[in-house]
């Protein structure tokens, strides 16, 4: 039996997921729990399932079997159109390589959720890009498509468009993945704050270490689909479980 | 061992056998899965919500940038038409005819064949291209997290877009043919301008224009509903892209010809000669 993390006010809750991709199990039983204004942080090495696991709380994969809920709805009983739009107005996901419109300018982008889903205007959705854009410090780079822009750049946008509906639950696929050290502080920042002065519950998957024990109320460790130890960051820094050791300091 | 050799007298054709139920099981349940995908996009044209703005956008990419190709397209076949035929009418003394020959051809058959054709590679290839990247980067999925349902957002409207774009462009083509045709007849083939004009309208009434018009419609959802489909199942990366494009347009072109064939007879039992 995996660790099973209980939290109080729990929004997001894994029930024994088990997904198999390719005739691979990749997802061996997982439970796990996020408390509503937490961010946890799940690591892992790669192919430990992390990014299905995040796949299957947003409905982009279907678990095999077991129950997540997210926020009291059961994402596993789903089958209309309507209920996963319910959970995804709740729910933001930032894409680890952005999954910016390619076609749109920034600006654009940022206001795509705010046309699509609320009775606001161009020029309301527009000032209300602006504003997010301030908050991940990229203003006057409103009009520029995403070809334009760092790797940095992309994801912080990618951010302010994952913000733009205002979720109270944000899931983070490898954020800081293949950003320098400064931008990556940058981004563990915006999340902390995120965190911090919205009171959004986080869920992280990160390879960076430093930005998960910056970022992190609670950790849990995958490895071959399962999960390994889930704790505070404290525990993490004083288990003796080898592979954890081993991915810590290497 | 006569038995033996009974056995195996017939063998040789299982493999081919094996090979042919195959590809005809592959056929049935790709057609099956486009029929599925094309029937589900359709109805979200008519439910709400429904994205007007992208469906205008994606009628000016289809259809205004192609109005050059087209137009061209148009003209050279009523010309090369009028040029081909006039010389062999003028042999039986008929030359005035070639109005009529050339008007019926060009409503009735060339301009929705060669338009739908044209606007298969053009934009069926261009729309397949455009879905497979937002495949392979993500673009699609990060659709879905932001609760928009990529096939209403993407395939609906440019399927919309076809089906309404391809009968004024066959339209379009249908005049600049039968224009293409006038033009060769009065300069080469001695044909008076206004003898040409009264026989192409004495000779080409709505019922010959509308089903060609009606066939267009068609042609449109298919090059639609293909490229949307092949543009979503694009796998494999940039590779993979191509694959699809290439194949989005090949499957159009067939599906236009065959489809063609059905409904000629379909159209001319309901509008007949």
């Amino acid at each position: 039996m995996n660790a099973i993390t209980e939290y109080q006010g729990t929004v997001i809750e894994i029930r024994d997921v088990w997904k198999t991709l390719d005739g691979k199990e990749v997802l061996r039983g997982i439970n796990l729990s996020v408390g509503a204004g937490e961010t946890m942080v799940i690591m892992g090495r790669s192919g430990s399932g992390k990014s299905v696991l995040l796949q299957c709380i947003i409905g982009l994969m279907i678990p095999d079997s077991g129950t997540i809920t997210v926020d009291g709805m059961e994402v596993t009983s789903f089958e209309t159109e309507r209920e996963w739009k319910a959970l995804r107005l709740k729910v933001g996901f930032l894409f680890q390589g952005g999954a910016l419109f390619d076609s749109l300018t920034v600006a654009e982008n940022i206001s795509f959720p705010i046309l699509q889903h609320t009775a606001s205007g161009e020029k309301r959705a527009l000032k209300c890009a602006m504003e997010l854009l301030r908050l991940v410090d990229l203003e006057g780079e409103d009009r520029k498509y995403p070809s334009e822009l760092s790797g940095g750049m992309q994801k912080r946008v990618s951010l302010a468009r994952t913000l733009a509906l205002g979720p109270s639950i944000v899931l983070f696929d490898e954020p800081t993945a293949g950003l320098d050290p400064v931008t990556s502080d940058s981004i563990s920042q915006l999340i902390k704050n995120l965190n911090q002065q919205g009171g959004n519950s986080s869920l992280v998957v990160t390879h960076d270490i430093r930005s998960a024990f910056h970022i992190a109320d609670r950790m849990a460790m995958l490895e071959d689909g399962k999960v390994l130890m889930a704790g505070t960051p404290d525990e993490f820094r004083a288990t003796h479980l080898e592979q954890i050791q081993l991915f810590l300091y290497g | 061992m006569i038995r033996n050799v009974s056995a195996g007298r017939g063998m040789w054709m299982f493999p081919i056998l094996r090979r042919l139920g195959n590809l005809l099981l592959g056929c049935v349940h790709y057609l099956g899965g486009l029929a599925v995908f094309g029937v589900g996009s359709l109805g979200m044209m008519f439910t709400r919500p429904v994205y007007l703005v992208e469906t205008i956008k994606q009628m000016h990419s289809i259809g205004v940038r192609s109005l050059p190709l087209v137009g061209l397209a148009g003209i050279s076949t009523g010309a090369v038409l009028c040029m081909q035929t006039i010389d062999i009418l003028g042999q039986f003394g008929a030359g005035q005819y070639v109005a009529a020959v050339v008007g019926l051809s060009v409503v009735k058959e060339l301009s929705p064949v060669i338009t739908a054709l044209l606007v298969a590679g053009r934009s069926g290839s261009g729309i397949s291209a455009e879905l497979g990247s937002m495949i392979v980067t993500r673009q699609v999925d990060a659709l879905k997290v932001l609760a928009v349902n990529p096939q209403r957002y993407l395939a609906a409207t440019r399927i919309a877009a076809c089906v309404l774009v391809l009968p004024l462009l066959t339209a379009m083509a249908d005049i600049l043919g039968i224009t293409g045709g006038l033009v060769v007849a009065v300069t080469q083939g001695g044909i008076n301008y206004s003898t040409y004009y009264y026989k192409t309208l004495d000779y080409i009434a709505i019922t010959d224009v509308a089903p060609g018009l009606i066939k267009a419609a068609v042609f449109g959802l298919i090059i639609g509903t293909v490229a949307c489909n092949e543009g979503f199942n694009a796998r494999g990366g940039t590779e993979g892209v191509g694959r699809s494009t290439t194949a989005a347009v090949v499957l159009a072109s067939l599906l236009i010809l065959l489809s063609d064939v059905y409904m000629t007879r379909l159209l001319l039992a309901i509008f007949p000669d």
